[in-house]
């Protein structure tokens, strides 16, 4: 994450008043919220700058049609309200504090909760079940995660098993790729090229198996490309989680 | 706290911007994220017609715009417990959402018809998005009038292009003529000398 700021050469922290008025393209976007992740200098100020940019844009009142509010006031009740962030400080907080705890803390949850669920079966006396791609990679004795968290307070968690020779990941709280996008997942091979994996459900709560042999690939990368995924990445990560070989 | 009447713009004693007609926005979205519809009800009829004026503004067409206010108020209410009082004011928080579904939309507009951007339309947009004309007669706008005047007039236009037009830094740079990489600059040093001027945020 903190690379981004010197693989591109850029003062990154200039970034700030741009990204506050949503000027930056989505590839500037993802990679200033990652620097913004670990820098509470600039979140102040994005804040902050946030604070002017929403007083210049109530300048103009203009009253939407009624059939709005009622739209609106339909469309709730069939959103069920987000819980709120799981401590009771800022996320920003909680990452500077604990990022590393908290994701094993995540992954020892998901493992413990499988392995139950693993385990049962062999009490009876039926045939082994036939577990998912996703049960056996987070049951699988060598199963290790990397996880990343953004500061929309969304997070994304690789889980990798060489010995199942497959990789899932898992997210929170992802918003949407934008409108005619989608997120592409992609498979580093020990020569440093990228493998499609296969595209992301939309779902902000997600868990998917990605396509393709992960037994030697040194990371996994996501994309923001066309609808219908592309045969190789046409933009630069938006995330990478490299991984041990 | 809003020292003027009517539809005027909040603003509290300590210049942070606050609900409109002196609604205090952040309890009304702590009852939202806990499922309270009329506390979300009593938010839109004190917001709607700031969040629709600035959607409006930058997405231009009436129908579209209805669309993404609609869009803005089912995220504010999916999202109310996220709203973190340390990090800023409700309403700033709000017209964050606002403007970045707005921008979604003029931007996936823009990809889809591959439109160009002339000459033309860079100087409409610059006309229409004068703030100072477009800006309401309250007190909230002269203050808005008085601050923007103490920007240089490169920082005052990226600002404009970047937050009423949608345009990213670099397409401001083209509009305005700047070398790439410097419109970044003028939009942040814009922006913080409104923040010091109108004094909002820290």
């Amino acid at each position: 994450m903190s690379d981004h700021d010197q693989t591109h050469g850029w003062d990154v922290h200039a970034l700030s008043g741009a990204y506050a008025v949503d000027a930056l393209d989505d590839l500037e976007r993802v990679r200033f919220e990652a620097h913004l992740a670990q820098c509470a200098e600039c979140r102040d100020e994005v804040d902050s700058l946030r604070e002017a940019a929403a007083v210049l844009g109530t300048g103009d009142l203009v009253e939407p049609p009624a059939a709005v509010r009622d739209q609106v006031l339909a469309g709730i009740a069939r959103i069920r309200p987000l819980p709120p962030q799981p401590t009771g400080g800022t996320v920003a907080a909680l990452r500077r504090r604990t990022p590393l705890l908290l994701a094993v803390a995540a992954a020892v949850v998901l493992l413990l909760g499988v392995g139950v669920a693993w385990l049962q079966p062999w009490d009876g006396d039926d045939a082994p079940p036939q577990l998912t791609a996703a049960e056996r990679i987070l049951a699988a004795a060598d199963a290790s995660t990397v996880e990343k968290s953004f500061p929309d307070g969304s997070t994304a968690t690789i889980v990798i098993s060489r010995s199942e020779g497959r990789a899932l990941i898992r997210t929170t709280d992802m918003a949407s790729a934008p409108d005619g996008k989608a997120y592409e997942l992609w498979l580093q091979t020990p020569a440093g090229v990228m493998v499609p994996a296969g595209l992301m459900p939309d779902d902000p709560d997600t868990t998917y198996v990605l396509d393709g042999d992960a037994s030697e690939a040194t990371g996994v990368g996501i994309t923001v490309e066309p609808d219908g995924g592309s045969p190789q990445p046409t933009s630069d990560p938006i995330a990478l989680f490299p991984l041990d070989s | 706290m809003d020292p003027v009447p009517g539809d005027s713009a909040g603003v509290s004693h300590e210049g942070a911007p606050a609900g409109g007609h002196g609604t205090d926005l952040g309890p009304l979205l702590q009852r939202a994220a806990r499922g309270d519809t009329a506390a979300f009800a009593t938010l839109y009829d004190a917001t709607a017609a700031r969040v629709h004026g600035l959607v409006l503004r930058v997405v231009r067409d009436p129908a579209q715009a209805e669309e993404v206010t609609q869009e803005v108020f089912l995220e504010v209410w999916r999202q109310a417990s996220r709203y973190d009082a340390a990090r800023g004011s409700a309403l700033a928080w709000l017209m964050t959402i606002s403007h970045r579904k707005a921008v979604d939309r003029v931007r996936s507009a823009e990809a889809a018809t591959r439109r160009d951007v002339t000459y033309e339309q860079t100087h409409r947009s610059v006309e229409h998005d004068t703030t100072v004309e477009a800006a309401h007669a309250s007190l909230e706008a002269r203050r808005v009038r008085t601050a923007l005047g103490q920007l240089t007039d490169v920082q005052r236009e990226a600002i404009e292009l970047a937050y009423f037009g949608g345009y990213s830094h670099t397409e401001v740079a083209t509009l305005l003529d700047l070398p790439v990489g410097t419109a970044k600059t003028r939009i942040r040093d814009g922006l913080i000398r409104l923040r010091d001027t109108i004094g909002v945020g820290r």
